[in-house]
């Protein structure tokens, strides 16, 4: 197929290299180094999309990364099918399949146009208003309506199978944009030596080199000179050279998030390539060269496909060869346009006419306009386009009324004038200023140590832009301890000039008027909608923009913001400053997830802590479960068993005879040196100094407010040294919490901290037998119940390593805790486990040892304490020094709230039907009688089956608790309320005699 | 993301290996047992939260694991100065306009 609108001889394509692709199942040829865009444009296709609200038919408005309208859809497979992508940045190539979006059933015939009709409807506002009633119908019925039928593009099936890079980089000159100010900035800095990023958007530098067809540097033609500059950089060893790379967002001091887009662009990427590319780069000065963005002209149906930007028009022609009509109009506020025409009236193609809103305007385009024999309406204006599917005609008005005229054409090209690039400076947390003469916000005051230079800083003019971007270039360089550079500045011989435009609505979209000009084309937003919001009371921009959605869609308004500022501030009788202007957030154009996560995905998405016996449970069939970041045996069933049958079995076995536990999970502390003891009697409430060398204490941890905030067995190892356990989950705070103290409240203390956790490889050995386990592995150990009693802890030997062996128990009955080197673990595991096999003992995980301590009603620190709990509150009130003059939270326990009647305690509670097993969380109330909302006086904390009781038990906290023993409570649920009865904390064993059974 | 100074490794070092630590110059009582409700109000629960200059500690966890304290500006974020846990408050700050 021929591509009827490429011109021979023009553009900077190599025409041999063509690339087929599809747009909506249908076949075309482009040629490589176009975008999907110049290849649809060259093929004559305008009509690429349907806009978000009204469906309107839309097409391209720009040729680059500002584009509001033509999002498409590209096509790999099925789990990857990028949506919202827009066509004029997406590089052809060969095979490319890309469909359009948010209509249905074709782009021709959609039924969603009739959105365009009831257009009253869904004016400003329209969400907050029309959907307000009932209440249910927005949940029900609106909101699945309005999202199906505003959905952008269509979500891939399956997982993204790509993988996305990142990269941190650290350089002395950081320069955002390749245009040429950016290229001369990263010239200049680049010649004194000190490192230089420079990075573009573009798949090729030059910017605006690109169209303007003048310009001449250094003798060259423009874009030539922009190739050999980006060729003499790439060659240097302190250079870096990033294109198809935006600068997303500008954080603090200098550093800035860049997306390089490394294979979106080619047929088949292999594996070896990341799809996307993310730099972290922290610069010592950033140089900002990010250009202007042309804005259109705000008239009746300027959204027609055809209807677009005149620079956009010139780089289809001037880069890719290709003109967007045969028979095109013009309609300009200002210089920019008329180059736009002549370079396409040179192309052959005919310009039908160039309707200029100024007056007079003089100037040597218009003379070379004039004298190409264009016809050109000066103080005129376009009030509407004519067509639907294609822009077929335009009317043209003398700028204060009289009559029209209407000119066949086939695309209009637009001008307003240029508005400054300013959103990473903004992002930067600079402050933009608004120049009254030029009528634009320019950079103002800035917060770190970057730099605007040329469009973006509204410097106007190729020279003046060159010249100042090359200075600043160089004084970054220097100021970030650069030397003196040796190159020489870049003259520039001819160059364009940027001149004034307007901003607003344009004559015919006047106030009082109701067509529909277009303000953002993405959110479907039009003057009148702007002028609307003012009218309904919203008088700052912020409010105006979230009323109107103006500025809010994925192209964060950058073709839209200035216009609907400045009809608002005509609105309002403002001046514009006085109206603002909408903070510029990132990402500057939208960024795939997938650049930001990286690697940090599947099993990569965050660390996976196994400890030392993880294989052997694995092996056994155990389940798991996640506790923080550790995979925990949950459950070890055996064929046939589901999880209640397994815990039963585990829970009746440890106590019957015995069993093997993990707990390697817990956190291990050593607390070594000779203030020890002292530092230990301030961080936990019980005392210290007496517990006697190879004994062990239980010991509760507060915080300041008196409030407990941990709790472990201590094993006193040493005069010296304490073996200090704490809660899986509450290590790194601990440890933490520990220092804190250590080094700013008691500095004076000589001790030393160490985490242990991963050292020790932890197994519980618990139950009547578990002596008789142990036993035949350890040397040097007497563990007799008089030499070992219960609470101590002995160093030596089992199965030939060392070992720390307390006598604890986290059941109730005679346990161990065998502390081997992580690295021993498994075979110590493997040992016990033989010797426990002989006696029939079993191996059990997280679920059985939570029913085993509730059964003796141990807590667990947050999940029967949640930080408002005192030792009290909890009847741990014996834990607490009696004596001591200082711990942490000594003086928040003496707090009125604390010591005040009525705290909710810790207590048990049996269901009066013994088989109904409370839900943890439930509330509790003492009369189920009384109206909604009841008054709830405590809630459950936990609550389980109990094999070994025969019963359901449970744990929870309750306003008055231990005053209530034997009362009957009430657990209102959906399915009826449940009589429950206060009892004591401890369901197996109160006297505590199987400690020593 | 911020640079922060270490004053115990005496490097700029990159905010992902600090941890705030909250107020600085709030120094428990050695007679915390005995203290007033009043004082103990100030002390545990009364911080500053000012619109710019703030006195905060800072730990650098995932570095030397010292705790040090910092002047911090709250509007622009930036760093004015950091120093050693237990010296004082200091009296001027560099780039104070007297
Ligand atoms: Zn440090």
């Amino acid at each position: 197929m021929s591509a009827a609108f490429r011109i021979p001889g023009a553009g900077r394509l190599k025409q041999a290299k063509t690339a087929s692709f599809s747009f909506d199942d249908k076949s075309y040829t482009g040629i490589e180094g176009d975008t999907l865009a110049s290849a649809l444009l060259a093929n004559g296709v305008h009509l690429v999309g349907r806009s978000f609200k009204y469906h309107r038919p839309r097409g391209f408005l720009s040729a680059g990364a500002e584009e509001p309208n033509a999002l498409v859809q590209i096509v790999r497979d099925d789990a990857r099918k990028t949506p919202n992508v827009r066509a004029t940045v997406q590089e052809l190539y060969d095979g490319l399949t890309a469909n359009s979006q948010n209509r249905w059933p074709s782009l021709a015939f959609d039924i969603g146009a009739v959105n365009d009709i009831a257009s009253p409807l869904f004016s400003a506002g329209f969400y907050y208003k029309t959907f307000m009633w009932p209440k249910s119908a927005w949940k029900n019925l609106y909101e699945p309506k309005i999202r199906a039928a505003a959905g952008l593009g269509v979500s891939p099936e399956k997982p993204d199978p790509d993988h996305y890079a990142a990269r941190y980089a650290h350089c002395e000159v950081l320069v955002l944009g390749g245009g040429a100010a950016g290229i001369a900035a990263a010239l200049a800095a680049a010649e004194t030596g000190v490192r230089v990023i420079l990075a573009d958007e573009q798949a090729e530098f030059g910017g605006s080199l690109r169209f303007e067809s003048g310009a001449r540097i250094d003798g060259e033609n423009g874009y030539a000179w922009a190739q050999a500059a980006i060729a003499r950089l790439k060659a240097m060893d302190n250079v870096r050279v990033l294109s198809r790379t935006t600068a997303f967002g500008y954080y603090a001091q200098n550093f800035v998030g860049l997306v390089e887009r490394v294979s979106d662009h080619l047929k088949s990427p292999g594996r070896e390539l990341a799809r996307e590319r993310l730099w972290q780069v922290r610069a010592n000065r950033v140089v900002i060269a990010t250009g202007a963005i042309e804005r259109h002209m705000v008239f009746a149906n300027n959204d027609r496909p055809g209807v677009m930007l005149a620079s956009a028009a010139r780089t289809y022609l001037n880069h890719y060869g290709v003109a967007v009509g045969k028979n095109v109009g013009v309609y300009t506020a200002n210089d920019s346009a008329y180059a736009a025409a002549i370079d396409l009236k040179k192309a052959g193609v005919n310009i039908a006419a160039i309707v200029d809103l100024r007056d007079n305007p003089a100037g040597p385009v218009i003379d070379e306009a004039r004298a190409l024999g264009i016809e050109i309406n000066f103080g005129r204006a376009v009030v509407s386009a004519g067509g639907k599917l294609r822009v077929s005609s335009m009317t043209v008005q003398p700028k204060n009324g009289g009559g029209e005229r209407t000119i066949p054409v086939d695309a209009i090209l637009m001008s307003a004038g240029w508005t400054p690039s300013v959103h990473l400076f903004s992002q930067s947390r600079g402050k933009v200023a608004f120049n009254d003469e030029t009528r634009r916000f320019v950079p103002g005051t800035y917060a770190q140590d970057c730099v605007s230079v040329g469009a973006c800083n509204g410097t106007d003019g190729l020279a003046a832009s060159v010249d100042e971007a090359y200075a600043a270039g160089a004084k970054a360089a220097k100021d970030a301890g650069g030397q003196a550079g040796k190159g020489a500045k870049p003259k520039v011989d001819a160059g364009e000039s940027w001149s004034r435009g307007m901003l607003g609505a344009g004559p015919g979209a006047g106030p009082g008027t109701t067509v529909k000009a277009f303000v953002d084309f993405q959110n479907d937003v039009t003057a009148k909608d702007i002028r609307q919001a003012v009218h309904e009371g919203m008088h700052s921009i912020e409010h105006v923009k979230r009323f109107t959605t103006n500025g809010m869609a994925t192209d964060q308004g950058k073709t839209s913001n200035m216009h609907g500022l400045a009809i608002a501030a005509e609105e309002l009788g403002k001046p514009i400053p006085q109206v603002g202007l909408t903070t510029f957030r990132a990402p500057y154009t939208p960024v795939t997830f997938g650049s930001i996560v990286g690697h940090a995905r599947g099993a990569l998405f965050d660390p996976t802590r196994r400890t030392a016996t993880h294989g052997w449970a694995a092996s056994q069939g155990a389940v798991f479960e996640d506790v923080g970041h550790w995979k925990r045996a949950w459950y070890f069933p055996k064929a046939g068993e589901d999880m209640h049958k397994a815990v039963d079995r585990e829970c009746v076995t440890v106590r019957k005879v015995g069993g093997l536990f993990d707990a390697s999970t817990l956190g291990k502390i050593e607390v070594v040196g000779p203030d020890a003891a002292k530092f230990m009697e301030l961080l936990y409430t019980n005392p210290w100094e007496k517990l006697e060398t190879g004994r062990c204490r239980y010991g509760i941890m507060l915080r300041e407010d008196g409030f407990i905030y941990d709790d472990g067995v201590v094993g006193r190892l040493a005069p010296d040294r304490f073996h200090v356990t704490t809660t899986t989950g509450g290590a790194p705070r601990v440890m933490h919490h520990m220092e804190d103290y250590l080094q700013t409240e008691f500095p004076h203390l000589n001790v030393w901290l160490t985490s242990i956790t991963e050292q020790w490889a932890v197994i519980a050995v618990q139950g009547p037998k578990s002596r008789d386990i142990i036993a035949p592995l350890v040397e040097g150990i007497d563990m007799s119940d008089e030499a070992m009693p219960h609470m101590s802890v002995r160093e030596g030997k089992i199965c030939g390593v060392p070992t720390r062996l307390f006598r604890m128990s986290f059941t109730g009955e005679r346990g161990f805790e065998v502390n081997v080197p992580a690295d021993y673990g498994e075979a110590v595991w493997e040992a016990l486990w033989a010797e426990g096999q002989k006696h029939g003992a079993t191996a059990y995980g997280t679920e059985s040892m939570h029913v085993l301590r509730a059964e003796k009603g141990y807590i667990i620190v947050g999940q029967d304490t949640d930080g408002t709990v005192t030792p009290n509150d909890a009847g741990l009130d014996w834990a607490v020094g009696k004596k001591k003059t200082d711990f942490v939270g000594i003086r928040g326990l003496t707090r009125s709230d604390l010591v005040a009647k009525g705290r909710k305690q810790l207590v048990g509670l049996k269901t009066k039907d013994p088989k109904v097993v409370l839900e943890e969380g439930a509330q509790i109330v003492a009369d189920p009688k009384q109206p909604i909302p009841m008054k709830m006086i405590g809630h459950v904390t936990s609550s389980y089956w109990s094999e070994n009781c025969g019963r359901s038990i449970a744990l929870a906290l309750v306003a008055g608790g231990r005053d209530r023993m034997g009362e009957t409570l009430y657990v209102p649920m959906p399915n009826g309320t449940i009589e429950v009865e206060v009892t004591g904390m401890v369901f197996v064993d109160e006297k505590g005699e199987r400690l020593n059974g | 993301m911020l640079l922060i100074r270490c004053p115990y490794c005496d490097e700029e070092r990159p905010e992902l290996e600090f941890r705030n630590a909250g107020e600085a110059h709030i120094a428990r009582s050695t007679n915390i047992a005995g203290e007033s409700d009043d004082d103990f109000e100030k002390f545990f629960f009364i911080r500053a939260n000012p619109k710019g200059v703030i006195y905060e500690r800072w730990r650098h966890i995932h570095g030397c694991a010292r705790f040090f304290n910092a002047v911090r500006d709250t509007v622009t974020d930036k760093f004015v100065m950091t120093y050693k846990a237990g010296e004082p408050k200091p009296a001027k700050l560099p780039g104070a306009a007297k």
